[in-house]
């Protein structure tokens, strides 16, 4: 492995000049400058794995789109957070997302606290573009704190990584592959016969939609719990 | 154990005085498409008969890599030392192995089932990494050296620098066999110039696109080449350590590269201090499980690292961050195994085949409604017409040829007005397709079209690993527009949302697998959109 010194470098987002360490990645740059880029599998603290593909930002003179969440920045770099292009094709991936589970707000724990529909808002996605896959799974309820929905489940894979990464624990993976990814706990068991689970809820409270929830709890405890995860996630990456 | 040039060189003669004592050999081709056609059970019985008639001082049997001619296997070859004269057999059962031997007895040729080696499959090729296929036995290293290997690799270890090594490959202008057709020399220097007190070489042997059999057959054919060619990129890049990724469906490639190690293990040819040269280098293989997108390279170097196969964003590239954290060289078996000839006859020499942004030649597999199913090796530049018509014996049973599938899923394919292109990476390139790693599918006029876009794409649903959402959904999503096509049900809306989606799915997906999948839907599209058209239903 190759060791770099850390450099200033300054570059462009948006036309706007923009400064930051050669270790940080575009989308921290840009959350420094309060330049919105639409995000649901990144969350501060763990590892960026560019997997939902709602931050792709145009860099020039690049082929494709990047992921601003895993991009090094370079100096010079001229980013477009926006553009018709990247507007369509992330509401076409949103729109994606939500064909592929089911994913009925009126009747979800997480209505009104999910980033999942935060983003429809955002990106202002009203209808859907694709038609919808349809699919069902059993809701495996057998943990005694908590509940893991599997229709409400986006794949993100933050709770598989603050297990992992944060905890410790490795109790959540993917299994199956493609349309048939799932999360598991353990060798694809219950819940409750998990035996690396620590029940630490670690995983509940980053889900960003009601895939994983506790059971009877308040919504003020939820925004409190979700609180103190996300501030020791945020403690954690800045003390690394 | 080998230490020197001359040393190889004398166990050469010595093998050579062997072969020259025997009079007549019977090659049986004991590749994966003879196998499935019974021929290790020819080849055990041909051994008894032969020695039943007491003639196996004159006649031995030998168990040979593939030879082209899969459509018209099992193929066994008669050569006669004396006159180098070599008589090819097609299509032998077992109940030819009497007939055969007592024709051998008689010294005659079987006339009932000879194979015409002057037909255009054979006179057109030209055979560079394949030379040795269907001739050497590829469970004999010492086979491997009497017929001039390992010599390059001894020349190279002892006369020349990494750099030279390096700068030799750039003039010969290889590029990747794998499908990108990047610069393998350019590859190479990458990570020679990268500071690292670990490097590694990995060879790609996880050939998983619909009818590509090209590095299964190099590997089972002549698996030496291949590790001389990746012993050298070891050398080039100042690597010690590489891996073979072969996929587990490949039990006779693995079985066969397994024992090529051992064997050159054994001769010092891998492991410590080769050829008392002061370089290390060994290799290890890993099998792959079964996933196709484990061919991705990201994806490859987390599989061998024993993780889940899924690719990761790049960059960082791997020449900077590979296995395990290092600098890693990633090459197609079809690359590496052009590197010993290179090297043996020079950049320039290479440089002189094919076209000028593509030298040198490519294996393809030709599969599909075509005469002569097989394996060919043809220069870069040759016309599909040539490929198709010449060498493959045009399309079977009569009918009408309707296009050529390249590149396999994450291909396209070229409708027979460009039936005049040359085949190289640019020239396919402008007709919406890519060379990919050589599998060429022959489609007839009884072909619907948005069917075959249809089954690439559900191979790729079926191999997406479901990391990102744009190839984990947007696939499904296209498989199940596609039915409604084949099923005649689509709207014009349907037809506007394929597009979209296809662009969607090309431009946003994370590796290469996404990015490539909607090339079957675009390039049909492109070039037989009357077929979609006819999905859709009128109201």
């Amino acid at each position: 492995m190759i060791k770099q010194k850390v450099r200033v470098k300054s570059f462009k987002i948006n036309d706007i000049t923009v400064t930051g360490r050669s270790d940080q990645t575009l989308l921290e740059v840009a959350k420094e400058h309060d330049i919105f880029i639409p995000t649901l599998c990144y969350l501060e603290g763990l590892s960026c794995v560019g997997s939902c593909r709602l931050c792709l930002v145009e860099v020039k003179g690049a082929r494709e789109l990047v992921p601003a969440c895993t991009s090094k920045i370079k100096e010079d770099m001229e980013v477009f957070t926006t553009s018709e292009k990247i507007d369509s094709h992330r509401k076409m991936i949103l729109s994606m997302i939500f064909s592929e589970r089911s994913h009925t707000c009126s009747v979800c724990e997480a209505n009104g606290d999910c980033e999942l529909q935060d983003k429809s808002v955002e990106l202002q996605l009203d209808h859907s573009l694709v038609p919808y896959i349809d699919s069902r799974f059993a809701i495996d309820a057998s943990h005694k704190n908590f509940v893991h929905d599997p229709n409400r489940c986006i794949l993100c894979s933050r709770c598989v990584r603050v297990c992992n990464e944060i905890e410790g624990a490795n109790a959540i993976n993917i299994g199956g592959r493609g349309i048939n990814s799932m999360i598991i706990h353990d060798m694809d068991e219950p819940w409750i016969d998990s035996q690396s689970c620590t029940s630490c809820g670690k995983c509940v409270y980053v889900c960003p939609t009601g895939a994983l929830y506790e059971k009877e709890i308040t919504k003020e405890d939820v925004t409190t719990k979700r609180e103190i995860i996300r501030n020791l996630l945020k403690n954690r990456a800045e003390n690394e | 154990m080998i230490t020197s040039l001359l040393e190889l060189e004398e166990l050469a003669n010595c093998k050579r005085c062997d072969e020259a004592s025997i009079v007549e050999e019977l090659r049986v081709c004991i590749g994966s498409s003879c196998v499935s056609r019974g021929a290790d059970e020819i080849e055990k019985n041909l051994k008894t008969a032969i020695e039943n008639k007491g003639l196996q001082n004159r006649c031995r049997v030998k168990g040979v890599g593939c030879s082209g001619l899969c459509a018209n296997g099992t193929l066994v070859s008669h050569y006669k030392n004396s006159t180098k004269e070599n008589t090819l057999y097609e299509e032998i059962i077992l109940d030819d192995v009497d007939a055969l031997v007592a024709s051998i007895e008689e010294q005659k040729s079987y006339s009932l089932k000879v194979c015409d080696t002057n037909q255009l499959f054979f006179t057109k090729q030209t055979k560079i990494v394949l030379e040795n296929a269907g001739i050497i036995d590829p469970n004999d290293i010492e086979d491997y050296i009497a017929h001039g290997g390992y010599a390059t690799l001894f020349h190279v270890l002892h006369e020349m620098m990494p750099v030279d090594v390096i700068n030799e490959v750039k003039i010969s202008g290889l590029r990747g066999r794998g499908g990108g057709g990047f610069p393998t020399g350019q590859k190479w220097e990458s990570v020679y110039k990268v500071q690292s007190d670990q490097k590694y070489i990995v060879c790609n042997g996880d050939e998983g696109d619909p009818g590509a059999f090209m590095d299964r057959a190099l590997m089972e054919a002549d698996p030496h080449k291949v590790l001389e060619g990746m012993i050298i990129a070891g050398f080039a890049c100042e690597a010690t350590k590489g891996y073979i990724y072969v996929r587990a469906e490949y039990p006779i490639a693995v079985e066969k590269i397994n024992r090529a190690i051992k064997q050159a293990r054994k001769l010092g040819i891998l492991g410590n201090q080769i050829a008392h040269s002061g370089f290390d280098f060994d290799i290890e293989v890993r099998l792959g499980g079964g996933a196709f997108v484990c061919g991705e390279a990201t994806a490859l170097i987390a599989s061998i690292e024993g993780n889940r196969g899924n690719p990761r964003q790049k960059p960082p590239h791997l020449s900077d961050y590979g296995l395990w954290g290092e600098p890693t060289v990633l090459n197609n078996v079809e690359t590496l195994a052009n590197i010993p000839s290179i090297l043996k006859n020079g950049g320039e020499w290479f440089k002189n085949i094919g076209t000028p942004t593509s030298t040198g030649t490519k294996i393809f597999a030709l599969t599909g409604h075509i005469k002569n199913t097989g394996l060919v090796e043809v220069p870069m530049g040759i016309t599909l017409r040539e490929l198709i018509f010449e060498i493959g014996g045009g399309v079977s049973d009569g009918k009408a040829l309707k296009a050529i599938q390249t590149g396999g899923p994450s291909g396209g394919c070229i409708p027979t007005q460009f039936l005049d292109l040359s085949i190289d990476y640019d020239s396919l390139k402008s007709v919406g397709t890519i060379m990919g790693s050589g599998g060429m599918i022959v489609i007839d006029e009884s072909s619907n079209m948005v069917e075959l876009a249809h089954f690439f794409m559900d191979f790729c649903k079926s191999a997406s690993c479901g990391k990102c959402v744009p190839c984990r959904v947007g696939t499904t999503q296209l498989t199940l527009l596609l039915e409604k096509y084949i099923a005649k049900e689509a709207t014009q809306a349907n037809f506007e949302l394929l597009k979209e989606l296809s662009k969607v799915v090309k431009g946003t997906s994370l590796c290469g697998l996404g990015q490539t999948a909607p090339n079957p839907v675009l390039s049909t599209i492109r070039y037989f959109e009357s077929e979609y058209l006819e999905g859709i239903k009128n109201d």
